[in-house]
């Protein structure tokens, strides 16, 4: 019995040292750098404990910058990409032909490369001295003023990173919300047809309650991936995203951690331990409004 | 005889109606399905139009009818294109490997042996699948940079390898292989090693192939770590490799090469998926988490 549970420690080995090292250690590390005052990263010196280094982060413009940016994305990409995603899911389950199509095509942008793609938003929304890009083309044909997404005022900008997140969260939306619609039970249509109960209220009334599980599961994670967000925008602006005005608060971690502003692990590791209690309280309370919306 | 009429029109007016409704919902489907296609048509048609033609548009043309190869050329010529291809393609390679084996090993004492503490363990595990990746990245930074790894496919990969989620998935999978299977090895004498390889491996095969396919995704497309972990351009990924040619590559004017780049870096997983679509697509919803 011993050697057996040597040998289960064994073929645990390399997936725990590769967790302690890269994970827990880490983990541990993180906490400890966020309250190691003026540390220094080339001589690992420091001079002292205190929170410091939280008081500076939520004290610089560049984060609070981020912050905001970051809340206007999530408020803005979460619900709208959850409805569209179920708007498309429900016109998918109610037909038949080319449903598979339809499904193959929705689910492309999840296998592409976000800083690849992210290229060709640019290109479309961009304003140069060649041409004001097809999008602007498109809003002078309807009679409107072009504007220079990429390069101009602050709402243009986050008007393109919200699109271009909502397009790259949509596949994984529609994909979870057409199996979790597939998997009602047809029973309960067919009874309400019976009834003569007309399509919206079937919807409401019975394919809305019957997913709400998995409408809670998207925007619990949609609110953690948007909130983490951070690729989208080096691909729309560029790795600079402080002087794009453009930063999110992950950004502001790397930028921290790398590159001309970087160097500053404790900064970085403050501004990380705020980012993830801002998700932790978000998280809990979209748990404890589904708790109470799902007990009827 | 009234009623049989009646009973017509209202059939026929409910036929009328179904089908407006299906209308509307095929425009609506396809109006997304245009949505999602585009910018993939746009980056192929940008990639086949010439510089002096793309530029000498004003309002860009929706199609071109003189479609040049020359910026695929430019592509794999002026910009290290090739490079960056081939240090994914060892990435994702090792890290997959190194992955897979890891998990394969894991989930099988998770699910199969017995010792002291594992269930503790078990939900230790479980635990650190809710840390989120910004909270240890930092410390890898610094540990990897200490080591002088920076700019080395090792501290590329290590880092990258674990997933507690796989190692989840798997061990699920591993419990629906009945017990009697196991014991029946170990009466023959069979060792555990050779009971995982021979009978545990071959049947799980699918879940394997899964999170294997999930992996490479994953690595193919992973930004944040090799950017923070290379400085030296020779060993950058090919997301980092199109940050690079966007910033500094063709010069900015040149879109249609560097299109043509964006479509050489997407293909591949666009096979992939195409190949793969009904294992991807499930293994996705069974637990993907994109971000």
């Amino acid at each position: 019995m011993k050697r057996n549970h040597f040998k289960a420690w064994l073929y645990l080995l390399p997936a725990l040292l590769f967790l302690i090292f890269f994970m827990v250690y880490p983990l541990i590390d993180v906490l400890v750098y966020s309250v190691e005052e003026g540390y220094n990263f080339a001589s690992q010196t420091y001079f002292g404990v205190g929170l410091y280094n939280f008081s500076y982060v939520l004290h610089d413009p560049y984060f609070l910058q981020a912050l905001q940016n970051t809340f206007i994305l999530v408020v803005i990409t979460v619900p709208l990409s959850t409805l569209l995603a179920l708007l498309i899911s429900a016109g998918l389950s109610s037909i038949k032909p080319l449903r598979e199509l339809f499904q193959t095509i929705y689910f492309l942008p999840y296998v592409t490369n976000t800083l690849a793609v992210g290229l060709v938003f640019m290109i479309l929304f961009q304003k140069t001295e060649y041409t004001d890009g097809l999008i602007n083309l498109i809003i002078e044909f309807f009679g409107g003023n072009s504007v220079d997404f990429i390069n101009g005022p602050y709402w243009a900008k986050m008007f393109v990173l919200c699109v271009y997140t909502i397009w790259v969260v949509m596949p994984f939306k529609i994909l979870v919300l057409t199996s979790a619609l597939a998997s009602v039970n047809e029973d309960y249509y067919k009874a309400a047809r019976v009834d003569g109960t007309p399509k919206l209220r079937i919807f409401t009334k019975i394919t809305l309650p019957m997913i709400s599980p998995m409408i809670f599961y998207l925007v619990i994670t949609g609110f953690i991936g948007a909130f983490k967000a951070y690729s989208d925008a080096v691909a729309l602006f560029g790795t600079d995203l402080n002087a794009a005005g453009m930063n999110t608060i992950v950004g502001y971690v790397y930028d921290m951690l790398y590159g001309e502003s970087g160097g500053y692990p404790s900064y970085a590791s403050a501004a990380a331990i705020l980012l993830f209690a801002i998700v932790l309280t978000v998280t809990c309370i979209n748990l404890l409004v589904s708790r109470k919306k799902l007990s009827w | 005889m009234e009623h049989s009429i009646n009973y017509e029109t209202l059939q026929k007016k409910a036929n009328f109606r179904t089908r407006i409704q299906k209308i509307v919902i095929y425009f609506f489907l396809t109006v997304w399905a245009i949505v999602v296609l585009f910018p993939f048509y746009w980056m192929v048609l940008t990639s086949l139009k010439s510089y002096s033609a793309y530029n000498s548009e004003y309002v860009p043309a929706l199609f071109t009818l003189s479609p040049t190869l020359q910026n695929y050329a430019d592509a794999f010529t002026s910009v290290p294109l090739v490079g960056y291809l081939l240090n994914t393609v060892i990435f994702t390679a090792a890290t997959t490997f190194l992955m897979v084996l890891v998990s394969v090993l894991a989930a099988y004492a998770f699910a199969r042996l017995e010792f002291r503490g594992k269930n503790l363990v078990f939900t230790l595990f479980l635990s650190l699948m809710m840390i989120p990746s910004e909270l240890v990245v930092i410390t890898n930074f610094v540990t990897i940079t200490n080591l002088g790894l920076r700019s080395t496919f090792t501290g590329l990969v290590l880092p990258s390898v674990t997933s507690v989620f796989y190692i989840y998935l798997l061990k699920e999978n591993y419990e629906q292989v009945p017990d009697e299977l196991y014991r029946a090895a170990k009466v023959d004498g069979t060792s555990d090693l050779k009971y995982l390889w021979k009978v545990m491996i071959p049947i799980c095969r699918p879940t394997i192939v899964t999170i294997t396919i999930l992996k490479v995704i994953e690595c193919w497309n992973s930004y944040v770590w090799p950017r923070l972990i290379t400085d030296d351009p020779a060993y950058y990924l090919v997301s980092n490799g199109i940050q690079e040619i966007r910033e500094n590559g063709f010069g900015r004017e040149n879109i249609p090469a560097m299109m043509a780049a964006v479509v050489v870096i997407s293909l591949p997983l666009i096979l992939l998926f195409l190949g793969f679509r009904k294992k991807i697509m499930s293994g996705v919803s069974r637990g993907g988490l994109k971000g």
